[in-house]
């Protein structure tokens, strides 16, 4: 991201050393790029193909063959975990993106101008804080229908409203110092002094919501394929992957969402761990 | 402080409408022809239009949001598509589940998340508050399905300690249920904790740090006085204003928990509206989540308000 | 109150304390020694970043969580504080030391009753539930407080800052402490509410005989309220001596400097230069091999540099230099008698603003910030804006520029033509014409943008270059601001505060204006650098026949730089003259008020004019004349039901005044009158 190496450049030092002090945010960066190969590479490593069934092995506790056992169609859950972490590291960042972008120009729009607009979208975006993003993306999905880009625009969309307040209220702070009376007095644009007069400014803010907003993001789409609502099958995504399975519970086949809960569990926390260790170098 | 009130309440309604719009119009977007759908592909032609009539569909769009939001207003939420029966029964029914729920977890989850930062607070960068920020901050970004289904796994499963479902057998007492309601209480407190216990943390620590609780340790005030007095009370307003917006989170994790554990609350009631399409089950549960948000962020200001002087003296922010 | 009259109230033996910061300890205060005997009031100079706060803070043992006390010890009334167990160092903070603080508005608990906070100084004391309130409401009548009984049930941010600070010395004296610390009390407060609090501690220190520790950046606050002071340079104590003695005759080089670098008296820009400091305040923490002055002290020698001298004995005081008997004789870093033409001064006015208002709000609300203001301003002259915080200056000066809308009705013309109110609606040139100097570089520079880009950007818009010619404008402009060209590729962080504002000034010439508005331009820097501003102020200014509209708090720098002066009010002006007149009288009885209150550095006492009250509401001014309800010289009647009008009292001196407008004679005789406010010194640090 360019921004970042604004950011980065002006205080280099400073950030990176109390990043790479910071053991939970080198620990999250382990864990983030460990999937992020996985996904690149994960379907030539793996032992198995994650979508061959093998139904006369199936559901198979964990063994040496199997290392994370098998699922009721015998495909090879370790395989499948591996391999899932790719639909989710590909939805999920382009949502954070789409609503990083959104939440940017929407927060600069409202917070620079204030006004009767601001007033409006301020309303609108308190309005849908009423209800969980979770239910909006149930309904738009049931609306347009499950697919990839559909779960990455909704899901940007409504991130992009939170965006918007973060990057609003970082604006409200920097529109009222001299500088920007100063550029008023040289006679700049409005989109000169909103977009190289303050964005530059708000950066470091907009760098941490936007790693939070990625952990929320994989939260969010791996709840939706939970639900039936994101990745359809046959993909080996983990959250969907528990939904199939969650049933067999009881029955005693534990393997079958455990490691995929532990995936989950792992890459959501390397991503926050990262987006705390940003939050704490950045924030002065 | 009255005006403050007023204004708070004016701007609550304006929410509310906004809300209700948004609600209405989404539910319009959705595809299909209500009519045929609840009639099936091989319905005549003529009963679907008939349905549709009947059911108000063939009138202005603003007619229909109209009749509708007059309606809600006065307690009649419609009939819904799938069961033609009244939405407000089952509403009712599921909201009372959804607060029982609710209630559990933030029963817990409140003053183990307040002491949970005030402690953190008092022994900052030390390794207690180490763990309790960084165990906080895994269990607020864990997705709800996920702890779930570990907790599941632990309680419910390998040492059957909790039952794995939340629906408890009929004539349960109070202790009952609530021994039926801990384990889906436990994803929802877990999100929480870390979210309120990280509040109070930086809330306590900006008070703890503060000119005014200078000048009380130099007055030689005892310490547990000072933190009792003048850091709590600053310390934690914050977090008071902001525990009741959670509702809205709430809700979120409650169609999750609900659907995991079976639970007949509002949560699983608007999950199987969507998939049904019962728009009218769909768009009066949804409003009630709204409507239940607004009134707890309005208490919530109101609470805030009336221990901040500065915002009870002074009408407006 | 049975302590030995031969032990020290306050007592630093070679105390040293360093923070821990990006992994090493850096030393903020370097072995300081001093006493303060029973009764006596110390006072503790140093520019920003010397250490000041952190010997309080030492004192009273609450160092930040990254402080540490790395050598030496504090004993407070015989008692080591450093090594008392907590009950015995919340006794010790309970009765014998007592602190106020610089920001009184946050030193109070928002969220608690005064009278509550007051009551609590009593409990801590161990004194019974009963007598607390009783004896809280003595103590608030003890700092003259009118009506304590209804302060205590307010909130602090009801009270104006002047009075939370009488109730935080009243906190600080309910204990009767034999050590009472001042940290920079009247910092931030307006002239005559200072000039009330440093009144009121003069005379509860004769009523209470604490011992004081008085720290301040003021020269002119130390001199009128200690009997001693010391000097804080980089951590170190300089020099320590009898107040009046060190300021009469210092001996230590940065004393010297520090001392030049005031304007004083009569001193003004044609007449000659301020002296500067040359270089830069160490940075707190830095490791140095000699003394910490060394660098910028024009004497410095070898052994200056490679060895740290030590605190000796020289005369009647303590000096911490090699060679102390020469500091007298440290040559001017700039030529004193630079020879400045006074601006013509005549022509017609560059900029002319008739019945400027500025209404906020609507309806019953309404508070009107800036009130029929009109003004001229001639080429290459400054005009000086004086007011108290709310008088509508910045307000006014917004207006003139165009950022903010005067209500309908205003006029302002720009060599005679009438400028749009805002400045989207003004022509290139008009905009070009009138630039503004920030108070605070810090938020007036964007941060993000080099310093290169963001004077570039400046030439590029308002000068309208390019290319080859923006390069070479670019070095000319940098130069002339006394800025190296090194620092272009710099970010404003990345610079010192004097460097920075430098920046601004460059930025504000890009464009060959006509008209300059200087907001406080030194306010927020120290005394070092605010001289080299001052004179780079000037000298722009006659090089370059621009107009400036100064604006300040600080007398001394108004009357320095300015060629006229008005003083504001309520956002009214309520007199304006030629500086030196304004200076001689006759005045406006608010403006003789503001004249008394400011501390004089040779420690003479003026005779202070009171004023009671406060400054009211701009929402809900006086009736008659906005100052009657407060002015010492009322006349009557008259004054509660009309506005005075501005009439001129000498040629060229208005003063809205029914005093003057009635006996509108001749100057002279209203001179005769008003002897007494001949003599008076108005400078401050």
């Amino acid at each position: 991201m360019k921004g970042a190496t604004i950011v980065l450049s002006a205080r280099r030092q400073d950030v990176l050393a109390s990043l790479f002090r910071s053991s939970p945010f080198l620990i999250g960066l382990i864990i983030v790029a460990f999937w992020v190969i996985c996904a690149l590479f994960g379907s030539h490593i793996v032992p198995y193909d994650p979508y061959a069934e093998d139904i006369l092995n199936a559901l198979t506790p964990p063994s040496i063959e199997h290392w994370f056992g098998s699922d009721q169609l015998g495909r090879d859950i370790f395989s499948r975990v591996i391999v899932g972490s790719r639909d989710i590291l590909t939805v999920a960042p382009l949502a954070t993106i789409l609503a990083i972008c959104v939440g940017t120009v929407l927060g600069l729009l409202t917070g620079y101008f204030r006004g009767i607009v601001d007033d409006l979208i301020s309303r609108l975006i308190e309005a849908k804080m009423a209800i969980p993003s979770i239910i909006i993306a149930l309904l738009a999905i049931t609306a347009l229908g499950t697919s990839k880009m559909t779960v990455v625009i909704i899901i940007g969309l409504s991130f992009g409203t939170v965006v918007a307040r973060t990057v609003r209220s970082a604006v409200l702070s920097e529109r009222d110092l001299e500088y920007v009376a100063a550029a008023k007095l040289r006679r700049e644009s409005a989109v000169h002094i909103m977009f190289i007069e303050i964005l530059p400014n708000i950066l470091s803010p907009i760098l941490v919501e936007s790693t939070v907003r990625l952990g929320y993001a994989i939260f969010a789409v791996a709840t939706l394929s939970f639900i039936g609502f994101g990745l359809q099958p046959p993909s080996p995504d983990w959250g969907l992957a528990i939904s199939t399975n969650y049933a067999m519970v009881s029955g005693g086949y534990w393997w079958t969402v455990l490691f995929d809960a532990l995936a989950i569990a792992s890459l959501v926390i390397g991503v926050n761990l990262i987006a705390d260790g940003l939050h704490g170098a950045l924030d002065d | 402080m009255l005006h403050y009130i007023a204004r708070r309440f004016a701007l609550s309604l304006v929410t509310l409408f906004v809300l209700s719009l948004l609600i209405f119009f989404l539910g319009q977007v959705l595809p299909g022809n209500v009519g045929r759908f609840l009639l099936g592909p091989d319905a005549d032609q003529q009963a679907v239009e008939m349905l549709n009539h009947q059911l108000g569909l063939d009138r202005p769009l603003l007619v229909q949001y109209g009749t509708w939001i007059w309606r809600f207003v006065q307690g009649d939420m419609g009939e819904s598509y799938v069961y033609r029966t009244p939405v407000v029964a089952f509403v009712s029914q599921a909201l009372l589940h959804s607060l029982k729920l609710a209630a559990v977890a933030f029963l817990i989850v409140v003053p183990l998340g307040i002491m949970g930062g005030i402690i953190a607070a008092l022994k900052v960068n030390r390794p207690l508050d180490r763990i309790i920020s960084l165990g906080g901050l895994t269990a607020t970004v864990l997705p709800e399905f996920v702890t779930a289904i570990l907790l599941i796994l632990i309680f419910g499963i390998w040492l059957r300690w909790l039952p794995i479902s939340a629906a408890w057998p009929d004539g349960a007492g109070a202790l009952g249920q609530l021994h039926y309601l801990i384990l889906p209480a436990m994803p929802l407190v877990l999100v929480l904790f870390g979210y309120i216990a990280r509040m109070a943390r930086a809330g306590m620590i900006e008070a703890l740090d503060s000119d005014y609780t200078r000048t009380a340790v130099l007055k030689g005030l005892p310490w547990r006085l000072v933190i009792w007095r003048h850091v709590l009370r600053n310390g934690l307003l914050p977090t008071i204003a902001v525990v009741a917006t959670q509702t809205g989170y709430l809700v979120g994790g409650l169609l999750i928990v609900e659907t995991l554990f079976r639970y007949q609350g509002i949560g699983s009631l608007i999950f199987n509206a969507a998939r049904g399409r019962d728009f009218p089950m769909l768009e009066a549960s949804v409003m009630v989540i709204g409507v239940t948000y607004a009134v707890a962020t309005l208490l919530a200001d109101l609470l805030y308000s009336f221990l901040n002087p500065r915002i009870r003296m002074v009408s407006s922010r | 109150m049975g302590r030995s009259m031969t032990e020290p109230a306050l007592c630093l033996n070679h105390l040293s304390v360093a923070y821990r910061s990006g992994g090493r300890d850096r030393a903020v205060l370097r072995d300081i020694s001093l006493k303060i005997a029973p009764g006596e009031a110390y006072g503790l100079v140093g520019e920003s970043g010397c250490g000041k706060s952190t010997v309080a803070l030492t004192v009273v043992r609450y160092l930040p969580r990254n402080g540490k006390v790395t050598g030496g010890s504090v004993a407070l009334d015989g008692a080591d504080v450093m090594r008392l167990g907590p009950e015995a160092l919340r006794d010790l903070r309970a009765k014998k030391v007592s602190m106020v603080y610089q920001d009184p508005g946050r030193a109070l608990n928002p969220s608690l009753k005064v009278g509550r906070q007051l009551v609590e100084v009593f409990e801590a004391v161990g004194v019974p539930p009963a007598e607390r309130e009783p004896r809280a409401l003595e103590t608030l009548k003890k700092v003259r407080i009118t009506d304590p009984g209804s302060v205590m049930q307010r909130y602090p941010h009801q009270l104006s800052g002047g009075m939370q600070q009488r109730v935080l010395i009243a906190m600080a004296l309910a204990s009767d402490p034999a050590m009472l610390i001042l940290d920079e009390p009247t910092t931030g407060l307006d002239a005559t509410v200072q000039a009330d609090v440093l009144d009121l501690i003069t005379d509860l220190r004769r009523e209470l005989g604490a011992s004081i520790l008085f720290i301040s950046h003021n020269l002119a606050v130390v001199a009128q309220m200690c009997d001693r002071v010391g000097v804080l340079y980089a951590g170190m104590l300089v020099e320590e001596g009898r107040t009046r003695e060190i300021l009469a005759s210092p001996r230590h080089p940065y004393t010297v400097a520090l001392l030049r670098c005031l304007p004083r008296g009569a001193q003004q820009k044609d007449v000659g230069r301020l002296d500067t400091i040359p270089g830069f305040l160490p940075t707190p923490g830095a490791l140095m091999s000699g003394c910490p002055f060394a660098e910028r002290c024009a004497l410095a020698d070898d052994r200056c540099r490679t060895e740290v001298p030590e605190l000796r004995e020289s005369g009647d005081r303590l000096v911490r230099c090699h060679y102390p008997e020469r500091a007298a004789d440290v040559p001017r870093s700039t030529p004193a008698d630079v020879a400045v033409p006074k601006p013509a001064g005549v022509g017609a006015p560059v900029l002319r603003a008739s019945n400027l208002s500025k209404t906020y709000g609507q309806g019953g609300g309404a508070i009107r910030v800036v009130a029929d203001v009109s003004l001229s301003l001639l080429p290459g002259e400054t005009l000086g804006l004086v007011g108290e915080s709310g008088s509508g200056k910045t307000t006014l000066a917004r207006m003139l520029l165009g950022l903010v809308p005067p209500d309908p009705g205003g006029l302002i013309e720009l060599d005679g033509k009438a400028l749009a109110a805002s400045l989207d609606r003004r022509r290139d040139e008009e905009v070009k014409a009138m630039q503004i100097i920030f108070q605070n570089p810090d938020s007036a520079l964007n941060r993000s943008h080099t310093v290169g880009h963001i004077i570039g950007r400046a030439l590029r818009r308002l000068g309208g270059l390019r290319g080859a010619d923006l390069d070479s404008r670019l070095d000319t402009l940098v130069a002339a601001v006394r800025l190296a060209p090194r620092y272009l590729a710099l970010r404003p962080r990345q610079l010192s505060g004097g460097l920075k504002q430098r920046v601004a000034i460059a930025r504000s010439f890009a464009g060959d204006p006509r008209v300059v508005v200087c907001d406080e331009p030194t306010s927020a820097l120290d005394v070092s650098v605010q001289a080299a501003i001052l004179n780079l102020l000037a000298e722009l200014q006659a090089a370059r026949a621009v107009s400036y509209i100064f604006i300040s708090h600080d007398l001394g720098v108004v009357r320095y730089l300015s060629d006229r002066i008005a003083v504001l009010y309520l956002g009214r002006i309520i007199e304006i003259g030629p500086s030196e007149r304004l200076f001689e009288g006759p005045n406006h009885p608010y403006t003789e008020a503001l004249l008394s209150a400011v501390p004089n550095i040779e420690g003479a006492q003026n005779a202070r004019i009171r004023l009671s009250g406060e400054i009211p509401s701009a929402a809900n001014p006086p009736r008659g004349c906005v100052f009657q309800n407060r002015c010492p010289r009322k006349l009557g009647a008259i004054c509660e039901t009309s506005d005075p009008p501005l009439a001129e009292a000498e040629p060229g001196h208005l003063i809205s005044c029914h005093i003057y407008e009635q006996q509108f004679l001749g100057a002279a005789e209203i001179q005769g009158q008003r002897r007494r406010t001949h003599d008076r010194k108005a400078e401050g640090v």
